[in-house]
C-alpha cells in the first residue's frame, strides 16, 4: 500500500520546525509503525536526505521510549497500544498520516520527533523509590499484602513512563504518571516508610519542571497505552494530603 | 561509552559522546561498573531492544578485559516469527505458554492448509514424539534445535516455512477458555495486537529467536573483570549460567549481582582508595582517549558510501544466524569468518552515515554499535570453532549422539574460554579456566 505522510521536522531545539510531506510506496500492512518509518528513513538516507529522528527501543510496548502523536492521538488510533505496537494494517491505502512529537512545555523538542523527557526521570528521582540497604539479606517482612492491593499495585506498576498522559492533557500535567509511581509504592508496607514525603516531593518537582495542574479532564486515562486509571490520581491526592 | 580510560593499570574513567550535542566528554571515577546488558542484537533480529549493543563491554575488552565464552548465546524457542522484510526485532512470547500449548507441525511437507483444517492424524507433535518424558517442557536449547530441525527439513508453516504451531485447542477444551484467559490473557492480547490473529481460535505461529547471551566479560567471584577496578554485572558478564540459562535467571542474576554481591565486594576495592582524591581528567591518558574517540567517529562520518548502517547490520545478523546460531559446524564457521571479514571491508569503504557530529545523530550511534558487533561476531565464530563439542546452547553438528542430542567432551573441553584481545590484525589469545568438579558429578541431560 501507499501512504502520504506529514511529518514534523525540526533541526534542533532552536529551530522553528515545520511539517514536511513524504510519499511512501510499497508499505506492507504487516509493518509496525516504527518499521514503516525505518523504510522511509532508508529511502531518505540513500537519496542523501536527512532521516527522521524518532525515539524507539524495545519495539514491543514495554519500555516507554516510543512517543509519536499519530493523527492527533498519542500512540495513534488504537486503545491500549503503543506506537511500536501499532501496525500499518490499521491504516487505509493512500491515507494521510500526520506524525508529531509529544507536546508539552516540560518536553522540549530535541530534533524532529524526539523530545526531552528527562523531566519524568527527575520526578522519579524526587520520590518514586523506596530506600533499602543492599549488600546483605533484606529485612524480614511478615506483613501480608491483600491480593486486591497487589493487583492494584501491579496495575499502577504497568506505567512505562512514556509521557502520553502529558501529551494528551490540555494542561500538560504529569499527574497520571506521578499517580502511577506513587500508587505502586503506597500500596505496599515497604512504600509506607517514606510515604509522607513521597507524594509531596514528587508533586513539587512536577510543578517546578513546568508541568500543568490537574483539572480532572481524563484525557490521560483515555490515551494511556497501559490503561492506568484516574483512580490512581485519587490515591495520589489522598497521599498528598496525609 | 566510547572508550575506557586506564590510569596506571586501573580503570579510572570513560569517554562518552553526548547524544544531544555530540560533544565528546571525559568522566573519571575511582571504580567503574558496567551493567550494560547482553549482545543478542548482534543477530540484528533478536528479542532485545533496538538500542542494545556490546559497545561498552567490547571497548573494555579491547583495553584488557577478557571475554568469556562469547559463542554461548541462548536462542529462545517461542518468539513471533518474521512478518515482513523490514522486521526490526522478534517479540518474545512468554515461555509459560509451553505449560499449556502443544507444539506441532504438519506431518506432510509444505502443507499449506489452514491449521484448524489439519486433522490430528496429520499432525506431528514433534517435541512430545522425541522427548516423551518432558514433551513440550524441554529446555529452550532443545526446543529451539527441534524447531529448526523440522523447518530445515521442510515441515515448517507460514509463508516463509520458518515457523511452527503453538496450539491451545486441547488446553481450552480441557480447562475452558476462561481458565486459559486468566493465565495468558495478556499474552494472547499482545499476540493479536502484533499479528492480528486470535489465538484462542487459531494456533499461534512461533519460531526461535536470538535472546540472552551467556557469554560476556570474564569476572572473578567479586565481579571484577581482568582490569583492576572494572566490574561487570548482569548480562554483561559471562558468569552464573555456563553454557545454558533457564527462564527468569537473568532477573535472578541482576538481583544477585546488583543487590547482594557487588555492594558487598566493591567496598573492599574502594577501601584501598579511601585516601585517593578525585581522579583528574586533564591527564594524558584521558586526553589521548578523547582524541582517539574523535578520530574514530570522524572516520565513520566521512566514509560517505552508499549503503545504510542497518543494511550492514542485517547482513551481519544473517551470517551469524546461519552459521553461528542454533547449530554450528566447522565448515560453516570458517565460511562465516570469511564473510564477516569481507563485510567489514565493505563497511569501511561503503557505509553511509548522514548528518554531522555536533547534533543528535541516530545513524552515527548505530554505526558505532555495528563496528563493535562486527568485531564481536568474528570472536563468536572463533570461540565456536575452538570448542569442538556440544555443550548447552552451543551445538556442534560434529558432536552429537546418534539420536541427535548434544554430546559433550568433558575430558577436553571442561573449561571457560577466556579470550584476550591482541590487536586488530592478530587472533585473540585463549586462556582456559579449567572447571574442576569436586563435589558434583558431571552428568548428561536426557529428556526422553
Amino acid at each position: 500500500m501507499n501512504l502520504d505522510l506529514k511529518i514534523w521536522r525540526q533541526k534542533n531545539s532552536r529551530d522553528k520546525g515545520k511539517f514536511v510531506k513524504y510519499e511512501l510506496s510499497d508499505v506492507s500492512p504487516k509493518m509496525s509503525f516504527p518499521e514503516m518509518l525505518d523504510s522511509l528513513n532508508k529511502k531518505l538516507i540513500e537519496s542523501g536526505d536527512s532521516p527522521v529522528a524518532f525515539d524507539h527501543d524495545c519495539r514491543e510496548g514495554i519500555c516507554g521510549t516510543c512517543s509519536l502523536y499519530i493523527n492527533g492521538k498519542p500512540h495513534g488510533p488504537n486503545e491500549k497500544t503503543t506506537t511500536c505496537q501499532l501496525y500499518i494494517r490499521e491504516f487505509k491505502d493512500r491515507e494521510t498520516i500526520i506524525i508529531e512529537p509529544w507536546r508539552g512545555k516540560a518536553f522540549p523538542v530535541i530534533k524532529d520527533l524526539i523530545v526531552d523527557r528527562n523531566a519524568l526521570d527527575k520526578i522519579t528521582a524526587a520520590g518514586g523509590f523506596i530506600s533499602v540497604n543492599t549488600g546483605s539479606a533484606p529485612d524480614a517482612n511478615a506483613i501480608l499484602v491483600k491480593k486486591e492491593n497487589a493487583d492494584e499495585a501491579f496495575d499502577a506498576a504497568s506505567c512505562i513512563g512514556c509521557g502520553a498522559c502529558v501529551a494528551a492533557c490540555k494542561n500538560s500535567s504529569a499527574m497520571l504518571f506521578v499517580a502511577a509511581k506513587v500508587s505502586q509504592l503506597a500500596l505496599f508496607p515497604q512504600g509506607k516508610v517514606e510515604g509522607k514525603r513521597r507524594a509531596k516531593n514528587m508533586i513539587a518537582k512536577m510543578d517546578e519542571l513546568g508541568f500543568g495542574s490537574c483539572t480532572n479532564t481524563g484525557a490521560c486515562e483515555a490515551e494511556c497505552p497501559k490503561g492506568i486509571t484516574l483512580g490512581h490520581i485519587a490515591r495520589l491526592n489522598r497521599e498528598f494530603l496525609k | 561509552m566510547m572508550e575506557l580510560v586506564l590510569v596506571e593499570g586501573k580503570a579510572r574513567g570513560i569517554i562518552t559522546r553526548n547524544l544531544i550535542t555530540g560533544e565528546i566528554e571525559k568522566h573519571s571515577a575511582h571504580t567503574i561498573v558496567l551493567a550494560t546488558g547482553g549482545y543478542g542484537t548482534v543477530y540484528y533480529l533478536s528479542t532485545l531492544a533496538a538500542g542494545s549493543n556490546v559497545s561498552a563491554t567490547w571497548k573494555a575488552h579491547k583495553k584488557g578485559a577478557f571475554f568469556g565464552n562469547p559463542s554461548f548465546v541462548q536462542i529462545h524457542p517461542t518468539s513471533i516469527p518474521v512478518l515482513n522484510e523490514y522486521q526490526s526485532k522478534l517479540t518474545l512470547m512468554s515461555e509459560s505458554l509451553r505449560n499449556d500449548g502443544r507444539i506441532w507441525v504438519p506431518a506432510h511437507k509444505r502443507n499449506m492448509k489452514p491449521p484448524n483444517e489439519i486433522p490430528e492424524e496429520e499432525r506431528d507433535y514433534y517435541l512430545e514424539r522425541r522427548y516423551p518424558a518432558f514433551g513440550n517442557l524441554v529446555p529452550r536449547d532443545v526446543a529451539s534445535r527441534a524447531a529448526k530441525e523440522r523447518c530445515d527439513a521442510g515441515y515448517g508453516v507460514g509463508d516463509t516455512g520458518l515457523s511452527v504451531y503453538l496450539d491451545f485447542k486441547d488446553a481450552i477444551k480441557k480447562q475452558g477458555k476462561d481458565a486459559i484467559a486468566a493465565k495468558y490473557g495478556n499474552l494472547f492480547e499482545m499476540y493479536e495486537k502484533i499479528t492480528g490473529i486470535n489465538s484462542y481460535e487459531i494456533p499461534m505461529r512461533i519460531y526461535p529467536a536470538g535472546h540472552y547471551t551467556m557469554g560476556g566479560l570474564w569476572v572473578d567471584y567479586n565481579l571484577m573483570t581482568t582490569i583492576s577496578g572494572l566490574y561487570a554485572i548482569g548480562e554483561s558478564n559471562f558468569s552464573d549460567h555456563g553454557a545454558n540459562r533457564l527462564g527468569a535467571s537473568s532477573l535472578m542474576q541482576c538481583a544477585g549481582d546488583g543487590y547482594f554481591i557487588l555492594p558487598y565486594t566493591i567496598g573492599d576495592y574502594l577501601a584501598d582508595d579511601i585516601k585517593t582524591p578525585k581522579i583528574p581528567t586533564d591527564t594524558p591518558e584521558f586526553k589521548e582517549a578523547k582524541e582517539a574517540v574523535k578520530d574514530k567517529i570522524n572516520k565513520l562520518i566521512t566514509i560517505n558510501g552508499k549503503q545504510t548502517v542497518t543494511s550492514f547490520h542485517k547482513r551481519l545478523g544473517k551470517i551469524l544466524w546461519d552459521y553461528c546460531g542454533i547449530s554450528r559446524n566447522e565448515e560453516g564457521l570458517k565460511i562465516a569468518m570469511g564473510q564477516i571479514d569481507e563485510l567489514q571491508e565493505e563497511f569501511r569503504k561503503d557505509v553511509k552515515v548522514p548528518g554531522s557530529l555536533d547534533e543528535l545523530n541516530q545513524e552515527l550511534e548505530k554505526a558505532g554499535r555495528v563496528v563493535d558487533f562486527i568485531e564481536l561476531a568474528k570472536l563468536m565464530c572463533a570461540d565456536a570453532l575452538d570448542r569442538k563439542e556440544s555443550c548447552g546452547a552451543h551445538f556442534r553438528e560434529e558432536s552429537q549422539t546418534p539420536g541427535g542430542e548434544a554430546q559433550r567432551d568433558d575430558e577436553n573441553y571442561a573449561y571457560v574460554a577466556a579470550w584476550e584481545y591482541q590487536g586488530d590484525s592478530k587472533p585473540h589469545k585463549l586462556y582456559k579456566e579449567e572447571l574442576k568438579f569436586e563435589k558434583v558429578e558431571l552428568k548428561v541431560r536426557s529428556y526422553e
